[in-house]
């Protein structure tokens, strides 16, 4: 019975890089209720100001509510200031929530902008509340797979595309191996021109370690390839 | 509803029953601090590893900071509370500043304060899950004292925290002396720092050294130690016993 009672629970594989000039968030798409995949093609990238987005993982709902309860302060905090919300106010006051309900709350974050004063920026907001400046944050359970493909990958002032790419290419072999990542690769690109959202659905990821070439049936392959294609 | 407030001190909380508010565990976690004495003041050395559980998940931390103009804190735990020791101290060091009287919190009244605050949140069950190391200097007196979680506190020529106390305070009682240099107290600390690399493994090979002196804080740049492993024992372990290890 324990299976059908099971929370949202955003398994997936979060990654934020800063590029030379911006930010380019990722995500997988895969929302499960213990087993069930209650959602295929979720958005886990969420909007907290015109400039500053945020990666979502843990809990569905914790991760939910916290980012309404910042987008509500930025938007707030906004108005009074007089200008764009700061991608460090931004994490900080995912930090303030996520550290004073640390007992209650299981959400691992990753916020991404840009603002005229830093530029690009990506901060980290694991469990507990700590916030950590980083050049590139991964998270979520998928993000095991990719230490240490990004121990070896990255690198300082990458362009818009290679960062893309990279971003892509990682979340992708994360959704390979990581049971509760999957779906399609979501993406946002923040810079000083503003923002830009890409959707690469499973069919136009590369191919990995024993995976094949996706078939419309058995009997395309029957038909069009030479004799002898069932093996006993 | 204020979730901005921590849900101890504010009774307008998510959840207001008393037992829920307990930290029961730690996520990304600090590893050894080492504190000594030398000459001209206070030297302070830890690594920048951040361990969630068993994956040394962040490997550029500062786990040591200056605090006003006469002390340095290094911490090992918990790093979020860790940052929010750092606020805290950040207003005490706001408001001693703002009196515009002359006067500074020294090493000695900062680690009182921790002590403090360590020791009420452990009574309430719902501690600051940190070992803390200060030192520091004030007219020309040196000072170098620890608090843990549970509020236990002491000063002392040489301290460590975590797996330092196990590692390095045998290392230290026996070289340590009265009036170490500068570089004698690096080598010193550097030792100990090996010592945690091969030994510790949560330990990361990325450190920095601070000095505290008279004059005010550095904290060095982040640096890497060279490891031996040139022992023959170590090229052929198994040798007379195959199957061992």
């Amino acid at each position: 019975m324990d299976h059908l009672n099971q929370p949202h629970s955003m398994g997936t594989t979060i990654i934020g890089v800063t590029y030379n000039g911006g930010v380019v968030l990722g995500a997988d798409s895969r929302t499960s209720t213990g087993v069930y995949v209650a959602n295929r093609a979720s958005d886990k990238i969420t909007q907290l100001t015109d400039n500053v987005y945020l990666c979502r993982s843990g809990s569905a709902a914790d991760s939910q509510i916290l980012s309404d309860y910042v987008r509500y302060y930025l938007h707030q905090h906004t108005i009074q200031l007089g200008q764009p919300a700061t991608v460090k106010v931004a994490a900080n006051l995912v930090r303030l929530i996520s550290y004073n309900n640390k007992n209650m709350l299981q959400t691992g974050l990753i916020v991404g902008g840009w603002d005229k004063h830093e530029g690009g920026k990506i901060y980290g907001v694991p469990l507990g509340g700590t916030i950590l400046e980083q050049p590139f944050a991964i998270g979520g359970s998928g993000s095991s797979y990719l230490y240490g493909f990004f121990d070896q990958e990255w690198k300082e002032g990458m362009t818009k595309d290679e960062a893309e790419k990279l971003v892509v290419k990682a979340v992708s072999l994360a959704i390979a191996r990581d049971g509760a990542s999957g779906g399609v690769v979501r993406t946002v690109t923040i810079n000083s021109e503003g923002v830009t959202k890409n959707f690469y659905p499973g069919d136009t990821l590369p191919l990995w370690h024993e995976e094949l070439e996706p078939q419309n049936s058995l009997l395309d392959i029957l038909s069009s390839s030479s004799p002898e294609p069932m093996v006993s | 509803m204020n979730l901005m407030d921590s849900t101890h001190s504010n009774p307008m909380s998510l959840c207001s029953q008393a037992d829920s508010q307990r930290t029961l565990y730690p996520y990304v976690t600090g590893t050894s601090v080492i504190g000594v004495k030398y000459k001209d003041g206070i030297l302070m050395a830890a690594d920048m590893g951040g361990s969630y559980g068993s994956t040394l998940r962040y490997k550029s931390v500062e786990r040591m900071k200056p605090i006003g103009k006469h002390s340095l804190l290094g911490a090992s735990g918990e790093i979020s509370d860790f940052q929010e020791i750092l606020r805290y101290l950040d207003e005490l060091i706001l408001y001693d500043n703002m009196w515009d009287d002359g006067n500074s919190l020294g090493p000695k009244e900062v680690h009182s304060y921790l002590t403090r605050v360590m020791y009420n949140r452990r009574n309430k069950f719902n501690p600051l899950w940190n070992s803390l190391v200060l030192g520091g200097v004030k007219n020309g007196q040196k000072y170098l004292g620890t608090v843990s979680m549970i509020g236990v506190h002491f000063e002392d020529n040489h301290v460590a925290t975590g797996f330092g106390n196990h590692l390095a305070r045998p290392i230290l009682r026996d070289e340590w002396h009265e009036d170490l240099s500068f570089e004698d107290g690096v080598k010193l600390l550097e030792k100990c720092m090996r010592v945690l690399l091969y030994r510790d493994r949560s330990a990361v090979n990325k450190l920095q050294i601070a000095k505290i002196t008279e004059e005010g804080v550095t904290i060095s740049q982040p640096y890497s130690l060279k490891t031996f492993w040139g022992f023959s024992a170590f090229q052929n372990p198994t040798v007379g016993a195959e199957g061992s290890w």
